[in-house]
């Protein structure tokens, strides 16, 4: 008995580190096959002052779905979802664009500025959400629909341009400040990219707010049973509110960074299906999608993956229109291993064969 | 008094959203008739166009009603209907091949389909979220691989019959200017989506299929120890989906006569907001097909006010649409409120 | 097999990650008994009905059933149910959302001759099987509508209506009042006669002595014997469930009263004509510091949403609380908390525990909501009042971060009381704290309340067991019909006094 227990103890320690285990496996797995595939996969380099290549290249790439996933991860967590994520990051970045003023003199508002207000644009879309979601006690999915479908509406309205002495609505405003730039791209004599600076310190800020405070406590007991949690001094209608605002601040930030990185604002293509990656994410490290406890690590090591994988696809030559398909394999793959059922079927397979084993 | 007496023991607490809905798409349409009169809005026409125009989302959204109840989601719908009237048009255009064995064809697809997303979501416990999202990647890009261009269908007579053929109703006719008698027409697509309105709301209503799908709904690990065979039931629900959703897709394909890349983008959204619309609760157990045509009448109504404000530009489209969307749902939420503070 | 045994089931053995739950657990049931499975909490007795019945698989031994050759394995509860074992399980295990009447003919719905469902003839045969247990509601309402007592019955009524050899109840009687527990011994009797076999688990012994004719023991996982009903008195099977034997109670109230001179205390509490519309008729009541305050009445006579308003769970629609000499003006839960009230709610599964958190989150949670969320508990102040509240309720749990779903029923309870005691509160309310715990802990619990009683806590205590009370409060609160109907002294009162009382005559 004693042997026997200090052994599922040792078992039992095992499975909670599972929890990150599987995601950081499927991670490894995608890049494994890189290896294989593509040699130089791993080779970083310094071009033009600027560090290069793949691993860089996913790293970069992956920063808004990072920023992202961070949102989103709270949003599920209790028990909600945002699908409006995409639009929002739209909208906010053509509000910070139209900030930056459309033309070449035209700087109607300093940077600084104009980004905070793209990000308070984002917050509020988020507290919109948060509205109707924790107060109203609407469904999230369809809470979020309304922004979903509107968001892209008015940003276009916002993106307007002078065209012929009218104002236009839905054209593509191009940024006229080289110091835009660097917030997507690099900052002068910095080798790393810009993004890579404010992912990592939008999740440390999470991390360090999550894990200093109560909040994830919170934003668990509200996911998993917010009545008992109501009963306990937990104001689920306020926490909720607020994983949906910091979901829009984390939206509107991407979004930003993509403008930058475009040097533009793109009504129609900054964001887009940026929530479905976002949520894939969320899924991809192991969270439930249905509230409760969550893993924010998780969240940023299925970012990864997600943006991992593309840029694989990309590299063994898969075209942009093919690329779904292959996706969409590799993720169900991916959930697949890690799912509970597969593991305790092919348990049970092994353990009958020790047995018939052990009988003959 | 009276009338919340009535109130009180007519509606019981789950088909209450269901009832306030379908007094909101009346009250509208007397709205509609009030403000858009001289627009034709009162034309029985109208109400039948209304149908025609999503003669394909009632379909979808009496599936998706189906898989919501079981505490799921399906979100891969709008990609397999692009898939559906790509193929339908790739084999009948490019192949050569009959209206009948295509349409079979696509209809087995949905089944297959249906059958490989539920299998993955009640066999290995995957979360529908996730396994329909893949299966909405998978589809589309599946779309692009047949063809990236668009394809019409021309030349398949039987196919554009089909389409096109006008089914008189005899009532309603309206007399135009010239003194003719006109009657108003409905395609055939329409009567299939009635149909299988009714086969689904039969299903949910009255058999043992249909009621474990609420049993589940309500709390999968009460009907697990009640002795449902849950992921049968699980599965089943997620075969038929998808079933529906192919012939969603035919009977869109019906409309459109064409199939491309992004057709039907989205088209699992306005599913999901038809049927949350119509009562139906996301979190699963609660739910009818009924409410969720209404939820469709609901988001037409909307679109034929804007089509009745003359011409606006996509955008606009969009934002007026959400506004009255959000404005709807949260007067729904209000009265579901008010009512949940009246009975306790 | 032996003549007349229905069911065995030998060395079985069940492994949870951190548990063993059972250790090669025998048991053996006859044709027409009523054998009661004994055990305190967490004994194993939920898990071995669960094996039996397919939610878990076990790890070893075998079961035989009547009329079946080979070793059955039922593979799920379906199985089970198709090998004549009908169950109601621990925690009421049906669906809220669909009708009282769907919810008794869960995938055995009356067909008509097309093959649909026959909506008119289910509604009239479940109204059949509810009379059985004496029920008389509208089947056509979804059964979330119904109280926790009610949705008990209803769940009786679906496990005998299923034709059956072996009926399983895991402590149906929890949450019924005398009434109900009377009309289910009578439809346990009458199956009896008619040869179903029962097994039957409760922590009440009175009623093992009342219907059982046969028992089994378990003790932490492992099996300690199976006697008939005459060959073991109450103290004996209370040593077999414990190990040890128990303390007697009998003295308790009596030396604490007279040390405690309630009367001459302030009040620490005081509510003028708090009222909701629909949940409880408006109501005056003062409370003593230091006093233990009852509240009885039947199920449904509104002692629970009295409790609700003083805690504001439930918001009050009018009258005021004044709370330690000020307007208490409490909006949520949080405020009444942060003033010095704690609650613990009725309902264990749908307001108390919050399942996918650990024990020590379970634990630490009301006070660290009390604390503020911008003040995080260190995680050694965290852990070592885990340990403390772990080994002083004598939770059972493989390690303070297991789930605390994964707890028995009964240890659930000791957490969530445990929470509440965490924040060391002014006014605790207890509402059925000691549902579903066993007969030591129970003891332990009552001896609790007088202690804690008199280092100055003010307890208010509602139970539907009249004696657990009369042996803990100085005053009892009586209602009836969601109505306040008076109030008792507990000078020598007796369960019959308290009984008229509640019956309407003051
Ligand atoms: N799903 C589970 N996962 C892990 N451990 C479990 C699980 N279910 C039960 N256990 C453990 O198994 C042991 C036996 O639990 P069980 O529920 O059978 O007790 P019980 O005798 O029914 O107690 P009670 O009287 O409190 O209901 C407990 O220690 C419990 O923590
Ligand atoms: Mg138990």
């Amino acid at each position: 008995m004693g042997t026997n227990s200090n052994n599922f103890r040792g078992g039992f320690k095992k499975l909670t580190e599972m929890r990150l285990f599987l995601p950081i496996v499927a991670l490894i797995l995608v890049l494994l096959v890189n290896i294989i595939k593509t040699p130089t996969f791993f080779n970083v380099s310094i071009q033009n002052g600027v560090l290069y290549g793949y691993v860089i290249d996913i790293l970069n790439r992956s920063c808004e779905l990072v920023i992202l996933a961070v949102g989103m991860t709270l949003v599920i967590a209790t028990g909600g979802i945002d699908i409006s994520v995409g639009a929002v990051s739209a909208l906010a970045a053509a509000i910070c664009i139209r900030m930056l003023g459309s033309s070449y003199d035209a700087y109607a508002v300093p940077m600084g500025i104009s980004i905070l207000i793209g990000l308070i644009a984002g917050m509020a879309c988020g507290a919109f959400n948060g509205f109707l979601v924790a107060k109203m006690r609407i469904q999230a999915m369809v809470a979020t629909l309304i922004l979903f479908t509107a968001g892209r509406g008015i940003a276009q309205l916002i993106s307007a341009r002078e065209i012929g002495g009218k104002m236009v609505p839905g054209q593509i405003i191009y940024v006229r400040m080289e110091s835009f730039k660097a917030f997507g791209g690099f900052l002068p004599n910095v080798v790393v990219p810009t993004p890579f600076f404010i992912a990592a310190a939008v999740v440390i800020i999470a991390y360090l707010f999550l894990s200093k405070t109560a909040f994830g406590l919170y934003i668990q007991a509200t996911g998993i049973n917010s009545k008992a949690g109501r009963l306990v001094g937990i104001n689920s209608t306020l926490i909720t509110f607020l994983c949906y605002v910091i979901c829009g601040l984390t939206a509107a930030l991407a979004g930003i960074i993509s403008s930058s990185r475009i040097y533009s604002s793109d009504a129609n293509n900054i964001g887009l299906y940026m929530e479905l990656d976002a949520i894939l994410a969320v899924a991809l490290g192991g969270n439930n999608m249905s509230g409760g406890k969550f893993s924010l690590a998780g969240s940023v090591i299925g970012a990864i993956t997600i943006q991992a994988l593309t840029t694989s696809l990309y590299a063994m030559g898969v075209t942009a229109d093919q690329l779904p398909v292959y996706k969409a394999i590799v993720v169900i793959l991916i959930v697949s291993i890690q799912s509970e059922e597969l593991k305790r079927w092919l348990n049970s397979r092994s353990k009958k064969n020790a047995t018939i084993k052990v009988a003959g | 008094m009276k009338i919340t007496t009535w109130f009180k023991t007519k509606i019981s607490g789950n088909n209450f959203l269901l009832f306030i809905t379908i007094a909101m798409f009346i009250l509208m349409y007397i709205a509609g008739l009030v403000i858009y009169s001289d627009q034709g809005f009162g034309n029985m026409q109208t109400l039948m166009n209304m149908l025609m125009d999503n003669a394909g989302l009632i379909i979808a959204a009496a599936g998706m009603t189906i898989v919501i109840i079981t505490g799921g989601i399906d979100i891969s719908i709008g990609s397999v209907i692009g898939l559906v009237c790509m193929m339908l048009a790739f084999m009948m255009e490019k192949m050569g091949m009959g209206a009948g064995a295509s349409i079979a064809i696509v209809l087995i697809f949905g089944i297959i389909f249906g059958f490989v997303q539920g299998w993955l979501i009640s066999y290995l416990k995957i979360q529908p979220f996730i396994v329909t999202l893949a299966g909405m990647f998978f589809c589309r890009g599946l779309t692009a691989m047949i063809s990236v261009n668009q394809i019409a269908i021309t030349t398949n007579k039987v196919f554009l019959g089909m389409a096109n053929k006008n089914i008189k109703i005899p009532f309603g006719a309206i007399v135009n200017k010239r003194g003719i008698k006109l009657y108003p027409f409905i395609h055939p697509s329409v009567v299939i989506a009635l149909i299988t309105l009714i086969v689904v709301w039969y299903i949910l209503k009255y058999t043992k299929f249909g009621r474990s799908v609420f049993a589940l709904g309500g709390s999968e690990q009460s009907a697990l120890l009640m002795g449902l065979n849950v992921r049968r039931t699980k599965l089943f629900a997620y075969v038929l989906n998808g079933f529906l959703a192919a012939l969603a897709g035919f009977v869109f394909c019906l409309n459109t006569t064409s199939g491309f890349v992004e057709q039907a983008r989205g088209f699992e959204m306005e599913a999901i907001a038809s049927a949350v619309i119509g009562g139906t609760l996301l979190t699963g157990g609660v739910g009818t097909a009924i409410g969720s045509f209404f939820g469709v009448l609901i988001k037409a109504i909307i679109e034929t006010y804007i089509r009745c404000n003359g011409t606006l530009s996509s955008w606009w489209n969009k934002i007026v649409l959400s506004a009255l969307l959000c404005f709807f749902i949260v007067l729904q939420s209000v009265f579901a409120s008010m009512r949940s503070k009246h009975n306790s | 097999m032996e003549n007349n045994v229905v069911l065995t089931m030998r060395g079985i053995d069940k492994i949870f990650p951190g548990v063993q739950a059972l250790n090669k657990v025998d048991f053996t049931l006859k044709k027409g008994e009523v054998h009661a499975l004994m055990g305190e909490n967490g004994a194993g007795k939920s898990t071995l009905i669960k094996v039996l019945t397919g939610v878990y698989q076990k790890e070893g031994g075998e079961i035989h059933i009547e009329g079946i050759s080979h070793p059955l394995t039922n593979r799920s509860p379906e199985e089970a149910q198709k090998n004549g074992i009908s169950t109601v399980y621990q925690e009421i295990n049906l669906c809220p959302n669909i009708s009282v009447a769907e919810n008794i003919f869960v995938a055995r719905q009356p067909r008509t001759r097309i093959g649909a469902v026959n909506w008119k003839k289910m509604n009239k045969d479940a109204e059949k099987a509810l009379k059985k247990v004496g029920l008389d509601i509208n089947v056509t309402k979804p059964l979330g509508e119904y109280s926790v007592a009610i949705q008990q019955m209803v769940a009786i009524a679906r496990a005998i209506d299923v034709q059956c050899k072996v009926l399983i109840l895991d402590e149906p009687t929890s949450s019924l009042d005398d009434s109900e527990v009377k009309k289910l011994f009578d439809v346990m009797n009458n199956l009896k006669a008619s040869g179903v076999a029962i097994i039957f688990v409760t922590h009440f012994l009175e009623q093992v002595y009342e219907v059982c004719d046969a028992i089994t023991v378990l003790r932490n996982g492992e099996f300690v014997g199976e006697y008939r009903i005459a060959e073991l008195p109450r103290v004996q099977l209370v040593a077999k469930m414990l190990g040890h034997d128990v303390d007697d109670l009998s003295s308790l109230r009596k030396t604490s009263k007279e040390k405690n001179n309630i009367q001459n205390k302030d009040s620490i509490l005081k509510a003028t004509q708090l009222g909701k519309a629909g949940s409880i008729k408006p109501f005056d009541i003062e409370i003593k510091r230091g006093e233990v305050i009852g509240l009885t009445g039947l199920l449904g006579s509104g002692r629970s949403e009295l409790a609700r308003l003083l805690f504001c769970a439930d918001k009050p629609e009018q009258g005021d609380i004044v709370f330690k000499a000020e307007n208490l003006n409490a909006h949520a839960p949080i405020d009444s908390i942060k003033k010095g009230m704690a609650f613990l709610p009725e309902d264990r599964k749908e307001e108390g525990i919050i399942a996918d958190l650990s024990v020590r989150e379970n634990l630490m949670i009301a006070l660290q909501a009390r604390t503020g969320m911008f003040k995080l508990l260190p995680m050694s102040k965290q852990n070592e009042l885990t340990e403390k509240f772990i080994k002083m309720l004598k939770i059972k749990t493989a390690s303070p971060e297991t789930l605390i779903k994964q707890l028995s029923g009964g240890n659930q309870q000791k957490v969530i009381l445990g929470r509440w005691l965490i924040t060391n509160p002014e006014f605790l309310i207890l509402d059925e704290p000691t549902r579903g715990i066993d007969v030591g802990t129970k003891t332990e619990i009552q001896k609790l309340i007088v202690n804690l009683a008199e280092e100055g806590m003010t307890i208010m205590f509602i139970s539907s067991e009249i004696e657990e009370m009369l042996r803990t409060v100085n005053r009892l609160c009586v209602l009836c019909d969601r109505q306040k109907i008076g109030e008792l002294k507990n000078d020598n009162l007796s369960q019959h006094d308290v009984m008229t009382a509640i019956a309407g005559g003051v």
